[in-house]
């Protein structure tokens, strides 16, 4: 059993940076808004999360200056592709290039410091039951709020005025604009709010998952977020299952390398994520073709209201 | 006791966009109770006005009232508030939304849903328009779309109400529906600001008629004593020459053959073709009638080899089973295609017109040489099209998106029949193009035909049809009526066959 | 008040004007970022922009830098027109390196002519191996060549590590995870006497060209323009927008192998974990600098060169961290997109409407 749970446990954990950046990188697309940069704003996120932990001492603040950081890229990404009309897919590749280089720009003197882990939420009690405890009362904020933001953006986009105005911009943005909803400010919204989990996954990563600071520690995972945008049709709820999966790939193969499990070196099984992406991806779009009809109709389309 | 203020007023309104003057001090009133057509030909400047009423746009000069008050109606919110309401000509609909929320979007009041579904089965009753408040929008006819957007309007009770073009995509008897009930809204007491360019209708519903030409008021007048052509006068600026019918050219051989053609849709909301069967015969302009998105963009697809059919057969040019070819390889053949759709699909906005001249042309043409482009043969193309069909541009090196719809579409038409095309496939030719662009498109086809091409004109416009083809047929969910001989023809039969009441006959061909 | 408003036609000066733009925008945020670390502005940007290339070593190893980007900037650029999103050239990359670098480990001893052409076949073929699967999942399921290619650049990455790590460990390299280091035959003599330029910027250069004369005059050239720019119209051309997939994905995928068999063959001499400093990133930028011009590309290249060796004497020189070297490139590429705008529209300083009252 105890195992079992432990495994249970770093599931979860290699789940919860996937959960938060998917999340947004979701709303941002069902208001239209196509974001490349997500890996970019996770490394920010990460990067400036740890800085401020490390130098105030306090995880709430470093958490806050990490979601800080991503909501500021997203803007800035917001600034060129819904103020200036830029191409999103190239904006998006440019956030992430630029979130790499200042990411390590500001890492460089980390490296290699050790920073506390965030605090566990033990719930007196409950925490201590045997398998339940550790299994569902025994993990940090970041990881409970992975798992709330998914209700509660389920919640805001299919039972709100908000989020029925936030699909319409995403479905059909002159139309929106036509019965007088403000389109720009609403991707803006959206938008900023996906670099804001963007940050809290980065964040996640450099304080909880492996507390330091390394360059480009993020591997890939801001596009693994993204492919499990597509990979839940664009439904909050599958996501969940969606990320939890990853997760499971990322531990499965950590422990056949810690095991030495199957005759390969370690790096083959590294690869299995990324296979598993490109794989998901593929079932996917086998699936009948329903997948390109859930996506929101103005995905990545500009718009400039006419004046 | 003073007479009742008008419920709509503008006065001086003044309208820019780069490079045109949309509207120039338009003045307007619209009296309580009262249904005002607003005529124009296309680009008159009458949708932008609409769209100044229902404050998706700001005027750049000029006051509006409403009830005797200024107002300023800086959004539709605004507008909705005022008690404004507004059926689109391009619907504002969201595909992928259920109708409730398509409707509670248009709305100012708030609404739980449950209550929300309630008045929309009250309103929808009681003005006989029935609609399931729980379908998503892409599963609805374009009649029933319509519906959504009335519905809209009425279930905030408006004092206006502002129909943009609305019947360019009803049926008659559809039609006959609508004005029932607009006719119903007003004697209620709402008035209604209705836009159009078909001056039967606006004979048949509207009390008085101000009319638009080149973003001007130039006449205001009451279309139940004006006669059509006298307003048509107005509106296009000249006087009127009608298009003589056509000699029939029936016994001439068949030059395409299209034979049990079905076609499954690309995207789950398209139509598919259901054995569809027609001759097309050397020197005869056929037309294809019928609502839109009853299967004409499929039918003019296969039909261009965009996308190809299962069986070689089913599409035949002269002996040739041309089905499964391509669209160049079908070029070769003789079919030369002017899709419905300028910008991005009959040309490229963002290149130039030599570019544009090239994208069609170089399968039919010699404008290849090892597969490098000829490119002074291509400019001199270009230049030829410009020519001959009077397109107004500063020169081929200008793009394509810079030109106005008139002008880009007599170019399109140009590219397409001087390349010396057997057969023809014209689909809404002068949809969205001023007047005159229109009339030398009509009467380019016309010459084309009599040289001998076999020309195939797929549109929505009955009107154009009975003025333009020989013989034709009616497009319903994907399937082809039989084909009449348009001067003995009975409009009555065709719209039963447009609304689908009549089933269609497959006929002809083998 | 500014308005902002649609030109009516692209501005042809614009779209000359803005690559330049965006680097002195570029060059004024770099200074401002020296100040904020500390530095002399000045001094800095002298160290980053200018000594790289006062000397003829420095002057060759800006193009010896450069062809990796030329190469990969230029079949990025033929994809992009079209459309087709391939962001994992610096996987095809690692490919080419791995199996140039493959044929050269095999033919470790063999001292012939043929060695090093047969490097270039396997190269190219490698790199268009790895875009090939992107290219089919795109084609044939419509599945997202993005996210495809980029995972496939973390796969090519581990796959090279396995290798030198593994099987192709050097036996007498003390346990290093580097290869041995290629034969004579193998290598890429310099071509100027006192610097390490090999003859690949001269295949970057006639590449070029090459790419030029088939997008600018030949029909299958305007066929990927039309494609990415109105997919509906080039379906009405009979223009395919599988061949664009397919004929780009290769393009790029092959180019992109050369470039890393040029690394490995060139100044690495050997296959080691890192073959490339993130080029075939580096290549986007390039490409987009480059206005998706093989001709705006070269220049481009040499720019974004100068960058990488530019961060490198600015560490030594200046003790500046290299990671400003991303930052630039990124900058960079930020402020072309803003400024790409001013190609589609124009702000026009307009009198304040006379907010008039009521309403």
């Amino acid at each position: 059993m105890e195992p079992i749970v432990a495994t249970t446990v770093s599931v979860i954990a290699a789940a919860t940076p996937l959960l938060l950046a998917a999340n947004g990188e979701l709303v941002a697309e069902k208001a239209g808004v196509l974001n490349l940069g997500v890996e970019g704003m996770m490394l920010v996120g990460a990067v400036s999360g740890f800085a401020v932990a490390l130098t105030t001492g306090s995880a709430s603040l470093g958490i806050l200056a990490a979601a800080l950081a991503g909501g500021v890229l997203a803007l800035l990404f917001g600034l060129l592709t819904l103020g200036l009309m830029a191409n999103q897919v190239a904006t998006g590749l440019a956030l992430t290039i630029f979130g790499v280089g200042v990411s390590s720009l500001v890492g460089a003197g980390y490296v290699g410091t050790p920073v506390a882990r965030l605090p566990r939420l033990d719930l007196p009690g409950l925490s201590d039951l045997p398998v339940v405890g550790p299994l569902l009362f025994g993990h940090d904020a970041l990881v409970y709020l992975s798992v709330a933001m998914v209700a509660l953006t389920a919640w805001f986009l299919h039972r709100t005025r908000g989020g029925m105005i936030l699909r319409a911009c995403g479905e059909n943005d002159e139309a929106a604009h036509a019965l007088g909803y403000p389109v720009i400010a609403v991707r803006f919204g959206a938008v900023v709010f996906g670099g804001v989990t963007s940050g809290l996954a980065g964040a996640f990563l450099s304080l909880s998952y492996t507390p330091m600071w390394a360059e480009g520690m993020t591997a890939g995972r801001g596009w693994i977020a993204l492919a499990l945008v597509v990979f839940a049709s664009w439904r909050p709820w599958r996501l969940l299952i969606g990320a939890y999966l990853f997760g499971g790939v990322t531990i499965l193969q950590l422990h056949a390398q810690g095991l030495g499990l199957f005759a390969v070196p370690s790096q083959v099984l590294s690869m299995l994520p990324y296979l598993a992406t490109i794989l998901v991806l593929t079932l996917i779009a086998t699936g009948s073709g329903r997948g390109r009809l859930d996506a929101p109709a103005c995905l990545g389309k500009p718009f400039h209201p006419p004046a | 006791m003073t007479p009742a203020p008008s419920r709509l007023e503008l006065r001086g309104i003044t309208k820019r966009f780069p490079g045109v003057l949309a509207n120039d001090r338009v003045d307007l009133d619209v009296r309580p109770g009262e249904i005002h057509a607003l005529l124009g030909e296309n680009g008159a400047g009458k949708s932008t006005l609409v769209k100044i009423v229902y404050g998706v746009l700001q005027p750049d000069e000029g006051e509006i009232f409403w009830e005797g008050a200024r107002v300023e109606i800086r959004s539709p919110h605004r507008a909705r508030r005022l008690g404004i309401g507004m059926v689109f000509q391009h619907f504002t609909l969201f595909e992928a939304l259920s109708v409730g929320e398509n409707i509670a979007l248009g709305l100012e009041e708030r609404l739980e849903r449950g209550r929300l579904e309630r008045r929309i089965r009250e309103v929808s009753e009681s003005y006989g328009l029935p609609l399931d408040p729980g379908r998503d929008v892409h599963t609805l006819s374009v009649g029933e779309r319509q519906r959504i957007e009335i519905l809209r309007c009425l279930l905030q009770s408006p004092r206006l109400l502002v129909m943009d073009e609305p019947t360019s995509v009803l049926t008659p008897q559809e039609v006959d529906r609508l004005f029932a009930t607009l006719r119903r809204l007003a004697a209620e007491g709402c008035s209604i600001l209705y836009i159009s360019h078909k001056l039967e209708e606006v004979k048949a519903l509207c009390e008085r008629a101000t009319i638009l030409r080149g973003g001007k008021v130039v006449a205001v007048c009451d279309p139940r004593v004006e006669s059509a052509r006298s307003m048509a006068e107005i509106m296009v600026g000249t006087a009127i020459r009608e298009t003589a019918r056509p000699a029939t050219r029936l016994k001439r051989a068949p030059r395409l053959v299209v034979d049990r053609l079905s076609l499954a849709p690309e995207s789950p909301f398209g139509t598919p073709l259901r054995e569809i069967s027609f001759l097309l015969r050397r020197g005869e302009i056929f037309g294809i009638a019928g609502v839109a998105g009853n299967g004409q963009d499929e039918l003019l697809a296969a039909l261009s080899g965009e996308r190809p059919v299962a069986e070689p057969g089913m599409i035949r040019i002269g002996e040739a089973r041309v089905g499964r070819l391509g669209p160049a390889a079908r070029r070769r053949l003789g079919i030369c295609v002017i899709p419905e759709e300028r910008n991005g699909h009959a040309a490229v906005p963002e290149l130039s017109l030599a570019e544009n001249a090239l994208l069609s042309a170089h399968a039919r043409l010699q404008l290849l040489r090892l597969g490098f482009v000829r490119r002074r043969a291509v400019a001199a193309f270009a230049r030829r099209i410009v020519e001959r069909f009077d397109v107004r541009t500063p020169g081929i090196e200008v793009t394509a998106g810079s030109l106005s719809g008139g002008n880009l579409q007599k170019f399109v038409v140009g590219r397409e029949i001087l390349q010396n095309p057997e057969i023809l496939i014209a689909a809404q030719p002068t949809w969205g193009v001023d007047a005159g662009a229109a009339a030398a498109i009509r009467a380019a086809l016309l010459e084309l035909a009599e040289r001998g091409t076999a020309v195939l004109v797929i549109s929505q416009d009955l009107d154009e049809l009975l003025g333009l083809t020989d013989r034709l047929a009616v497009i319903h969910a994907g399937r082809l009526s039989r084909s009449f001989e348009t001067r003995q023809v009975e409009i009555g039969r065709i719209g039963m066959l447009m609304a689908g009441v009549e089933e269609p006959v497959p006929a002809e061909a083998g | 008040m500014l308005r902002i408003e649609a030109r009516p036609e692209p501005s042809r000066t614009m779209q000359l004007a803005t690559p330049f733009l965006a680097v002195a925008l570029t060059v004024v945020s770099g200074a401002v970022l020296f100040a904020l670390l500390g530095r002399d502005p000045v001094v800095s940007l002298h160290a980053f922009f200018v000594t790289p290339i006062s000397s003829l070593y420095g002057l060759g190893e800006l193009a010896l830098k450069a062809t990796p980007l030329i190469l990969i900037g230029i079949g990025l650029a033929a994809g992009f027109r079209a459309n087709v999103w391939n962001i994992g050239a610096e996987g095809q990359l690692v490919l080419g390196a791995i199996c140039g670098g493959g044929v050269a480990l095999w033919f470790w001893e063999v001292d012939a002519p043929w060695v090093f052409p047969l490097m270039v076949v396997a190269a190219v073929a490698g790199g268009m191996v790895w875009a090939a699967i992107p290219a089919f999942l795109k084609t044939r399921l419509e599945v997202n060549e993005i996210l495809v290619s980029l995972m496939l650049t973390y796969v090519a990455v581990l796959l090279l590590s396995t290798l030198v790590y593994g099987p192709w460990k050097d036996p007498e390299g003390f346990n290093f995870p580097q290869s041995r280091m290629f034969g004579e035959a193998a290598l890429m003599a310099p071509i100027l006497d006192g610097t390490r330029l090999h003859a690949g910027i001269l295949v970057a250069l006639a590449v070029a060209l090459a790419a030029w004369l088939w997008q600018a005059r030949t029909l299958s050239g305007f066929a990927l323009k039309v494609v990415g720019l109105a997919p509906a119209a080039a379906r009405f051309a009979g223009f395919r927008r599988h061949r664009a997939v397919w004929s780009t994905l290769l393009l790029g995928g092959g180019l992109a192998g050369l470039a890393g068999l040029f690394e490995v063959a060139g100044p690495i001499g050997q296959l080691v974990p890192e073959v490339s400093p993130g080029y075939g990133f580096t290549g986007i930028i390039v490409a987009f600098l480059g206005r998706l011009h093989p001709f705006g590309v070269v220049l481009a290249g040499f720019l974004v060169a100068l960058s990488y060796i530019g961060g490198e004497v600015a560490q030594i020189e200046a003790g500046l961290p290299q990671a400003v070297t991303g930052v630039f490139q990124g900058m960079l590429l930020f402020f072309l997109l803003a400024t790409d705008f001013l190609i589609r529209y124009r702000l026009r300083r307009v009198p304040r409407r006379r907010a008039a009252e009521g309403g």
